[in-house]
């Protein structure tokens, strides 16, 4: 393996050049390019502060911006969350965002919302096509229950999960738009080692579905044995991007988080 | 902290008195106060027969006196069925918490009438010593209940073969309907209010027993049966009152209020979007029915049919809707509230100045557009009475069935915008708009369907009540008024039919009885809406969601003492 900065070696799936994100004089994203090809697995981490949530917000149009484009399946993507995902991007929160008084299964449902086009009028007639709709929904809701494992729990709200089930249904809910790319922020934060395991199982699952994640994370075993690839963002610059390997024995990443070494010894 | 210090002590005097009395004793001694006030409305309260009721007859129940007998007689059949064998089937939580609160029933009714007498004829020299035996008998029979042990929560889990519960049902609903009709012949307020506290003591007592949320499970069993029913009954009103117009004409207003807090209910209760000027899409469709009615006043001379009125009506109001909607909910919360508000009085503002002088002549201004005359459709003139299964109506009960007809179309349109993709999304972005968004909700279109959706059923509400209402002025629909509708909302339920539907009734019922208190009708209102806010803020009949939005604490606690109690095992 010897990639590159920018080198992919699948045909790309996102295609994100020179983004740039400032708030007033605050430049939390500077110049930022990033590929992500065909059911890759691409890490994405950094120290706190680095820009990486606001890097994803600037990717699923919470942010507009301030320069750079993003383009997925050669279409720019505009800068208002729910066309992003209708486009076939999407993410999870870092603090979770469920719907706490919904059920699993409506929080599920509610992600198919972007793929679903029943109207007012349908709705208040019931014709055969609103109840084709609702059952399809159901059925593919449910389905997704099943994939990540929460089916026994499908009618219970959502607020009563435990914590590593929240973040499962919230994947769930993500991956019901059918979407082409998955972003999932710190998607293990707060697990256990065993939840840690299972989650790291589901991604490797839903890339075998044929979508390509980008994955945010703090926890360095779990990137480097998941990822195929992994760029690592400080103060909001692309340092280095590389396979796990080379992240992990690069020494910018290592001063970068740990701060330079007084001597001159260094560690893997 | 002090109050609630003494609600403890108290608590613990009463627990201990009761580890004293044995239940036996404790039971006689209710069966006791119970039997001394049921005979004490037998007797004679007042010397002044000027008292509602005329409460100076010996041998003969008058007045609040009866529901003092019927509460005891309730009380009496309790006790008597909690030492019987049947306990186990009726009352398998025991009776005990059903007596205390009809004891309290009793002695509330008792107190407050003996106390009234005092007032109303020149001092308490004009109570007979009836009335002081009966207020004695109560307070006996209130002592004797809080000594009675305690029972366990009732649940009552029958199922029987489906005709009976049909009957039920309807039994429940006829019930309900002829409560509502004697509630409505009272002419005087003490005794309604007395009516008042005796039902609310009767519904906590039959709760206390597990009755009300067995018959309420029955009754989403058989939904279709019980809107139908509930449908029906309420089609029966009009034949309670024969040709007499007076109520009927109040049940209309209070039908169309009622039509435009569902109608706003879809907008609060299940976007979210607090919208403080929704009388102004009322006054739309008033507006478009008043100019469109052929009325001298009117400044367009064409007269469609009515069917075509309402369409027009709720076209235009749809599209003022969406033009209100598109700048206001671009922000949120308390900021939306703000600006639809000031949008209400836009709306108040303009009309005012359509005169001719200000402005182009198209409202008559202030006067507003008079003498709109009745409706005619579907061959019906809605200005005669008809006959009906043999019966002479008053001429509103015309409008009582059409407005009924709306009613049911827009909790139709309520429900089933609530069951559907859309109701989904509506209750998305009302629990966190940023993931809605995230997760492909277009959230401004979803609110803005809300909003226009909103104010198309109170524009159709609107063409109806220019008819009924047959004058209209722009001050009929000016901020105070869209804040009673949000006030039924809340006070009633969010994001429940009932709930709007009760708050309406509530809302525009209780000042009619009440008229003795109108001056003070926007106090009463704020102090009921505190009380409510502070101990139900989720409203009197309460949409499960918001119940759990309202009281996340108590349920994360509840769920932990379970957790903890099945850790325990």
């Amino acid at each position: 393996m010897t990639a590159t900065v920018g080198d992919t070696p699948h045909k790309p799936v996102l295609r994100v050049s020179g983004v740039t994100m400032r708030f007033g004089g605050l430049t939390a994203v500077d110049g930022v390019d990033f590929t992500v090809g065909e059911q890759e697995i691409v890490g994405l981490i950094g120290p706190n502060g680095a820009g990486k949530t606001t890097f994803f917000n600037c990717l699923t149009g919470m942010y507009v911006p301030t320069a750079g484009q993003v383009i997925y399946r050669g279409t720019p993507l505009s800068g208002r969350p729910d066309l992003v995902t209708k486009a076939g991007v999407a993410r999870t929160f870092q603090n979770i965002r469920l719907f706490p008084n919904m059920t699993v299964v409506e929080n599920v449902k509610v992600g198919r919302h972007c793929r679903t086009t029943v109207g007012a009028l349908s709705a208040l007639v019931r014709g055969p096509k609103y109840r084709r709709e609702e059952r399809e929904t159901e059925a593919q809701a449910r389905e997704l229950l099943d994939f990540v494992g929460l089916a026994d729990a499908a009618d219970d709200l959502a607020r009563n999960l435990p914590y590593g089930d929240q973040r499962r249904l919230e994947i769930a809910r993500a991956l019901a738009s059918d979407p082409g790319l998955l972003l999932l922020d710190e998607p293990t934060a707060g697990m256990n080692p065993l939840e840690t395991a299972q989650t790291k199982d589901l991604v490797f699952k839903i890339r075998d579905r044929g979508l390509a994640v980008v994955v945010i994370e703090h926890d360095m075993r779990f990137i480097f044995t998941l990822c195929d690839r992994v760029a690592v963002l400080v103060q909001g610059r692309k340092l280095i991007e590389g396979s796990p390997a080379q992240v992990q024995h690069d020494e910018r990443v290592i001063a970068a988080y740990i701060g330079t070494p007084a001597g001159s010894e260094q560690q893997a | 902290m002090s109050g609630s210090g003494v609600t403890t002590a108290r608590r613990r005097l009463i627990e201990r008195a009761r580890g004293r009395v044995p239940a036996t004793t404790a039971r006689a001694a209710a069966l006791l106060g119970a039997v001394l006030s049921l005979a004490s409305t037998f007797l004679a309260w007042s010397y002044g027969s000027a008292f509602p009721g005329n409460l100076t007859i010996y041998g003969y129940p008058g007045g609040a006196q009866v529901y003092v007998l019927v509460l005891a007689l309730v009380a009496i059949v309790l006790l008597l069925l909690e030492v019987s064998p049947l306990r186990r089937v009726l009352a398998p939580g025991g009776a005990g918490g059903a007596v205390r609160v009809l004891a309290s029933g009793v002695f509330l009714v008792t107190a407050f009438t003996v106390l009234a007498i005092g007032v109303e004829l020149g001092g308490l020299i004009n109570v007979e010593w009836g009335g002081w035996a009966a207020l004695l008998a109560a307070a006996v029979f209130v002592v004797a209940g809080r000594l009675l042990p305690d029972d366990r929560p009732a649940v009552w889990s029958y199922r029987l073969p489906d005709w009976v519960e049909f009957l039920i049902i309807a039994l429940v609903l006829g019930l309900a309907l002829a409560a509502f009709v004697e509630a409505l012949a009272i002419p005087e307020w003490e005794i309604f209010l007395c009516f008042l506290v005796a039902l609310g003591g009767a519904l906590t007592a039959a709760w206390r027993l597990g009755l009300v949320s067995w018959i309420s499970e029955v009754g989403t069993r058989h939904r279709g049966v019980t809107v139908t029913a509930a449908f029906l009954v309420a089609a029966a009103f009009p034949f309670t009152q024969g040709s007499d117009n007076h109520w009927l004409n109040v049940m209309v207003n209070v039908g169309i209020f009622a039509t435009t807090a569902i109608g706003l209910n879809i907008v609060v209760g299940l976007a979210g979007l607090l919208d403080l000027g929704y009388v102004a899409f009322l006054g739309v469709g008033a507006y478009v029915g008043a100019l469109l009615s052929g009325a001298a006043a009117s400044t367009i001379g064409w007269n469609p049919p009515f069917a075509v009125t309402v369409v027009i009506g709720a076209v235009i109001t749809a599209i003022v809707g969406v033009l209100i909607g598109t700048p206001t909910l671009r922000v949120r919360g308390d900021y939306l509230a703000i600006v639809t508000l000031g949008f209400g009085e836009i709306f108040r503002i303009t009309v005012n100045n359509l005169d001719g002088s200000t402005g182009p002549q198209v409202t008559n201004g202030p006067n507003g557009i008079p003498g709109i005359p009745d409706l005619k459709f579907l061959g019906i003139d809605f200005g005669q009475s008809h006959t009906v299964f043999g019966m002479n109506l008053g001429y509103f009960a015309n409008y009582f069935f059409l407005e009924l007809v709306l009613m049911a179309f827009v909790i139709l349109v309520f429900s089933r915008m609530n069951n559907s993709r859309l109701g989904r999304a509506w209750l998305a972005i009302r629990e966190d708009e940023v993931a809605a968004q995230a997760a492909g909700i277009n959230t401004f279109r979803l609110k803005l369907l809300a909003f226009a959706l909103g104010a198309t059923l109170a524009g159709m509400a609107g063409t109806i009540q220019a008819h009924a209402i047959s004058s209209i002025t722009p001050d009929s629909y000016q901020f105070l008024n869209s804040a009673f509708l949000v006030a039924a909302v809340v006070l009633g339920g969010m994001g429940t039919v009932t709930g709007a539907l009760l708050g309406s009734v509530v809302l525009l019922l209780l000042p009619e009885k009440f008229r003795f208190f109108q001056d003070n009708k926007l106090l009463i209102f704020g102090v009921t809406l505190v009380l409510v806010m502070r101990f139900r803020p989720e409203g009197v009949i309460a949409n499960k969601r918001r119940k759990a939005e309202f009281h996340e604490e108590e349920i994360s606690e509840e769920l932990g003492r379970e957790a903890r109690a099945e850790g325990a095992r």
